[in-house]
């Protein structure tokens, strides 16, 4: 119930979060005390999948992590994926250019009322960073956890489909350029950040 | 409400002997949900996410060990995987990749809902959990850990560290029934392990009953009637009349995600379904299990 005071590294920079009451949800804080609106509030239950952000480099719902806890991670939300040719954290760009993912969704009709794109967009960063040409039940899979109530699922799988192709195809004309294909900051993350340090056989 | 965010486990074991003591955050997925709708507002929370030696797993000896904080996407990785295919079968039926990324198996057993999926894993297994607290630390079987619907023996100023689960030779299942593949709570989920050495089946039920449920003489019953020095086949009629046996141990309750006699009826399914695939070519069995008829009309 206090104000504490804490900062959160959000988007590669360090953020200052003043007057937040004590069990705020990480998706309230980048909301209501930092100005970051692109994860939404729909379900509050990790059910719809449109707060998605990244933790230092896993997919989480943002509405399920204590904003207090995440001190000291690395967060990412859809404001700070990094388009084609950025740096990563480049958020002036990062306002105005679309990543390649989220110019495939407006291209392929992904968008209609448009609320549950945010959460898509991250969710389909997060997968073909780890997953660069998933098959169409690794996509559905991967995208389970989220929701469109427009129910406009076929669009948003065309978009990942049309991602998919020119990512390939770009990687295979130009293959020095194909680390700067618009994959978010964490692309080089290790895909399991709670990975063992003492894993054994 | 202040987060506490320890590195060490002695930390976090000191600050769960204060009085009172803070509420723990695991991966958030069932505590966050309530306090996200004002049902929890606790005083303090500790939360494990830095606390190094709860996370991860290893091999030792004819176990896995798992840190109370691995998380389902973990229990998805090959080698544990490998090492536990029915854990690994429960754990991808978690809700979605954003939960299993964060959702684990510490907390699933404190949680204790009568729906986990790991639980009848657990338990078909014969693993047990490890308990720390300052004042040293115990191990309890997961059936005597889990005591009634979201009730465990944990004890004032105690936390799950890991889970021991005994690793068997032989095949392994799980099943769940829910209204979607994804994002679902199970209306009905069975676990069934077999190990070879010990000519020995068990099975455990979950969602239907206050705890996992078993039936030690019906897994007696059914590991008499195993070719073991043979095929290892079940003949259809044995699987038939093990899933009646399993229904029949069943305790369901009926509330807004199935009717009592739906769960029963289906765990009995699933019991037998479970069984024909560990020890599939028995007389028949291909034909019963894709008719999904009811085990008491088999």
């Amino acid at each position: 119930m206090s104000g504490a005071v804490y900062d959160l590294v959000v988007n590669g920079a360090s953020r200052r979060v003043e007057g937040a009451h004590g069990g705020d949800s990480l998706l309230h804080v980048l909301r209501d005390r930092l100005g970051l609106p692109g994860a939404k509030n729909a379900c509050e239950q990790g059910e719809c999948g449109s707060c998605s952000v990244l933790v230092d480099g896993v997919l989480v719902c943002a509405c399920l992590e204590l904003a207090e806890a995440a001190v000291g991670c690395q967060i990412t939300t859809v404001e700070g994926l990094t388009p084609a040719g950025g740096e990563p954290g480049d958020a002036a760009l990062a306002g105005d250019v679309l990543t390649d993912v989220q110019q495939a969704m407006v291209e392929a009709g992904g968008v209609q009322c448009g609320f549950c794109t945010p959460g898509f967009v991250v969710a389909i960063h997060d997968l073909l960073a780890h997953t660069p040409e998933p098959g169409p039940f690794d996509v559905r899979e991967a995208l389970a956890g989220n929701l469109c109530r427009c129910t406009g699922y076929g669009r948003i799988l065309a978009a990942v489909e049309q991602v998919v192709t020119v990512r390939t195809a770009t990687a295979l004309t130009t293959p020095a350029a194909s680390g700067a294909s618009g994959g978010p900051p964490e692309a080089s993350a290790p895909p399991e950040a709670s990975a063992p340090p003492g894993d054994s056989a | 409400m202040t987060a506490l965010v320890p590195d060490r486990l002695d930390d976090a074991l000191a600050a769960l002997a204060g009085d009172p003591p803070p509420t723990v955050l695991a991966g958030g997925t069932d505590l966050m949900v309530e306090v996200n709708y004002g049902l929890r507002r606790p005083d303090d929370v500790l939360s494990l996410r830095r606390v190094a030696e709860l996370r991860g797993w290893r091999r030792d000896g004819d176990a896995v060990v798992l840190g109370a904080a691995t998380t389902y996407a973990t229990l998805l990785a090959p080698e544990p995987a490998a090492l536990l295919p029915a854990l690994a079968q429960a754990a991808r039926t978690v809700g979605s990749p954003q939960i299993r990324n964060t959702g684990t198996v510490g907390g699933n057993l404190a949680t204790a809902s009568p729906a986990g999926d790991t639980l009848p894993v657990l338990v078909a297994h014969g693993a047990s959990v490890e308990l720390a607290s300052v004042d040293g630390r115990r191990e309890v079987t997961v059936a005597d850990f889990l005591t009634g619907p979201k009730r465990t023996a944990l004890a004032p100023g105690e936390l799950i560290v890991a889970v021991r689960v005994p690793l068997l030779t032989g095949p392994a299942e799980f099943l769940k029934i829910g209204v979607r593949n994804a994002m679902v709570i199970a209306v009905a989920n069975c676990a069934l392990v077999v190990d070879r050495p010990t000519r020995s089946v068990r099975c455990a039920l979950g969602s239907v009953g206050p705890v996992p449920m078993g039936d030690p003489a019906a897994e007696a019953w059914v590991a008499d009637r195993v070719d073991w020095d043979g095929g290892s086949a079940v003949e259809a009629a044995v699987a038939a009349e093990f899933g009646a046996r399993m229904a029949a141990a069943s305790r369901p309750i009926s509330d807004h995600r199935a009717t009592a006699d739906y769960r029963r009826h289906a765990v009995g399914v699933l019991a037998r379904r479970a069984l024909a695939r560990c020890f599939p070519g028995g007389a028949t069995t291909a034909a019963a299990d894709g008719g999904g008829a009811a085990p008491e009309a088999a």
